[in-house]
């Protein structure tokens, strides 16, 4: 994302170095650009800078909806209660897995779309678009449910379909315990989101310059050569961007988790964990701490990939235009 | 390479493969949705022979879960619709401003929409919760519309202002030398080159908040704003002897509807839209 940002400023210097001489136009410039920006602007920070400054300062008390008198002050009691609940770990292992498999999953898969869709005769390549984004346009609730009924014990077939493999036969409830139903979470994010990572990947193949994977070819590189020495390190950036952006989604990941086991047998995330402390169990004070931790490992996360990712964004831009 | 038809018949077997993958989970919720109650257990992918049914379909839309289901989309029709023509509207002003005008801050808005798209919704909802509750925003359209525009601004923008950057503003002035008016030219020169980006970015947005779960579940309570995929969460059968899947099979082939005619007529937009904001920017 940072890459048109820079660019971007530049074109308008140039563009604003010819107003300077009307500095009342410039001036009137200014005020029109935050007058057409403003409302988004706002807008964007009451509904998010707003609740979580809320939610941190409702952290500090000891807070239920269903005993509002008995609020009271307690710092960090809430953080500490929290932290201390092998419940939070729990949910923070489970969360991390679930981010880290189908990630890396949906990369491979990604990329392997990607080059389909790159290398696709024109007939064909916009029907396999249309097929692709189905996937990623269809309701996350609406997948989860799909997949849900195909492995469910009683409405569903693939336990009579791979009643062949070991281990599976009419009687294996998937929901039933976090081993199997983990798999099928994951199978449908992975489902679901593959399809945005092949396309911001195919924009990323699509800028690699030709006449470098020629030259290749013309030195008698291989197919493999070719992507490991010549495409992959051309893309470097929006593999980065893919892969931090739908890190930040998996971890944040309700949907499938709610909709198929609800958390139960082990399988709770941490998202759920805030929704079940905090509207289930209207324990607002212990939820917004919940909801403030989840928030700041959502930020570290993304300190350290940029942390990590400037390095090699600022080595991999050679290639780029 | 010039084997032409062995590499037919490869891309057919790929495209196929890619076909599959792609559908196989809506084929079977669609085959499920025409399961009789007596036929679900069948441990099979279609309906057995004969057992097919649409009563399904009738159930959720002039059955006993009709008022359910069609309350549910008519709300999600309608605030999604909202959320969308909002987070477009404004989006459009900030973005044209981003592409066009010179001001200090614009770096600010563009990291602020970022930020904010990775920011996790679940950790908006407690206090929103409590909020809405006593000001009398919970269970209500613009209760959810308002945290929509979280999800759709940000992406909006973005997508906008990539699309606004690659448009050739000299046509505009162009316009005016040959005599236009400020607003004959933006209209005339501008605005047909802007619209498609535009509606791009308004399709992306829709199935943004036409996705939308945590809100929904969390922020509503009743039939008066709880959109498709909470109510589906919280469907129950005809009895409560009854399992709701194939009512909820049947909901949720009706819902997908709209997004598979949308991404028929335009995948090339939608495409272009996803790739320019997320990778150009």
């Amino acid at each position: 994302m940072t890459r048109a940002t820079t660019e971007n400023p530049e074109a308008m210097k140039t563009n604003g170095r010819r107003n300077n001489d009307y500095s009342d136009r410039a001036k009137a410039e200014r005020r029109l650009g935050w007058i057409l920006a403003g409302p988004a602007f706002i807008i964007m920070l009451a509904v998010t800078l707003y609740p979580i400054i809320q939610a941190f300062f409702d952290s500090l008390y000891a807070f239920r909806l269903t005993a509002p008198d008995e609020r009271q002050f307690i710092f960090f009691q809430n953080y500490v209660t929290i932290l201390s609940d092998p419940v939070w770990w729990r949910d923070l292992l489970v969360t991390l897995l679930i981010t880290v498999v189908t990630v890396a999953v949906e990369l491979v898969l990604g990329f392997a779309l990607a080059l389909v869709m790159h290398r696709a005769l024109k007939a064909v390549r916009g029907w396999l678009r249309t097929a692709i984004l189905v996937p990623y346009g269809i309701i996350t609730v609406v997948s989860a449910y799909a997949w849900f009924y195909a492995f469910d014990i009683s409405s569903g077939y693939v336990n009579s379909w791979f009643n062949w493999v070991p281990g599976i036969d009419q009687d294996l409830n998937w929901f039933a315990q976090a081993s199997t139903a983990l798999p099928v979470i994951m199978a449908s994010e992975i489902w679901k989101t593959t399809p945005f990572i092949s396309l911001l990947l195919l924009a990323g193949l699509a800028q690699v310059p030709d006449e470098l994977t020629e030259a290749a070819k013309v030195d008698g590189a291989t197919w493999w050569e070719q992507m490991r020495k010549v495409i992959i390190p051309n893309m470097k950036a929006a593999i980065m961007v893919a892969v931090l952006f739908r890190a930040l989604d998996a971890f944040r990941i309700f949907d499938n988790v709610f909709i198929m086991t609800n958390g139960q047998y082990g399988t709770e995330v941490l998202s759920l964990l805030a929704y079940r402390t905090s509207i289930s169990r209207l324990e607002i004070g212990l939820g917004s701490a919940v909801s403030v931790l989840l928030f700041a490992c959502v930020l570290l996360i993304s300190f350290i990939a940029i942390k990590i990712f400037k390095v090699d964004l600022a080595g991999s831009t050679g290639g780029k235009r | 390479m010039k084997s032409s038809g062995r590499e037919k018949l490869v891309w057919t077997l790929i495209s196929i493969a890619v076909l599959i993958y792609a559908l196989f989970p809506v084929a079977s919720i669609l085959a499920t949705s025409f399961k009789s109650p007596g036929d679900l257990t069948n441990g099979k992918f279609l309906p057995s022979p004969g057992l097919a049914t649409l009563s399904n379909y009738e159930q959720i839309l002039v059955g006993d879960a009709q008022e359910l289901f069609l309350s549910a989309l008519r709300n999600s029709i309608g605030i999604s619709l909202i959320a969308t023509f909002i987070a477009v509207v404004l989006a459009t002003l900030c973005a044209y401003a981003i592409a066009r005008l010179d001001f200090p801050g614009k770096k600010v808005i563009l990291t602020t929409a970022l930020a904010v798209s990775i920011f996790p919704v679940i950790s908006i909802v407690t206090p929103l919760f409590n909020l809405w509750r006593n000001i009398g925003l919970y269970d209500t359209w613009l209760g959810l519309i308002i945290p929509y525009l979280s999800l759709t601004l940000p992406i909006s923008i973005w997508t906008l202002a990539a699309f606004f950057r690659q448009i050739p503003w000299e046509l505009e002035q162009a316009a005016q030398v040959d005599g236009a008016t400020t607003w004959q030219a933006f209209r005339k020169a501008i605005v047909p080159l802007a619209a498609p980006g535009v509606f791009t970015t308004a399709i992306i947005a829709f199935f943004i908040a036409w996705n939308d779960f945590v809100y929904g579940i969390s922020l509503t309570s009743t039939e008066a704003a709880r959109p498709v995929p909470a109510a589906l969460a919280f469907f129950t059968g005809a009895s409560q002897f009854e399992s709701p899947t194939g009512a909820i099979s049947a909901a949720a082939i009706i819902v997908t509807i709209p997004v598979v005619l949308l991404v028929l007529l335009f995948q090339r937009q939608i495409v272009s839209g996803l790739t320019q904001g997320a990778v150009k920017g």
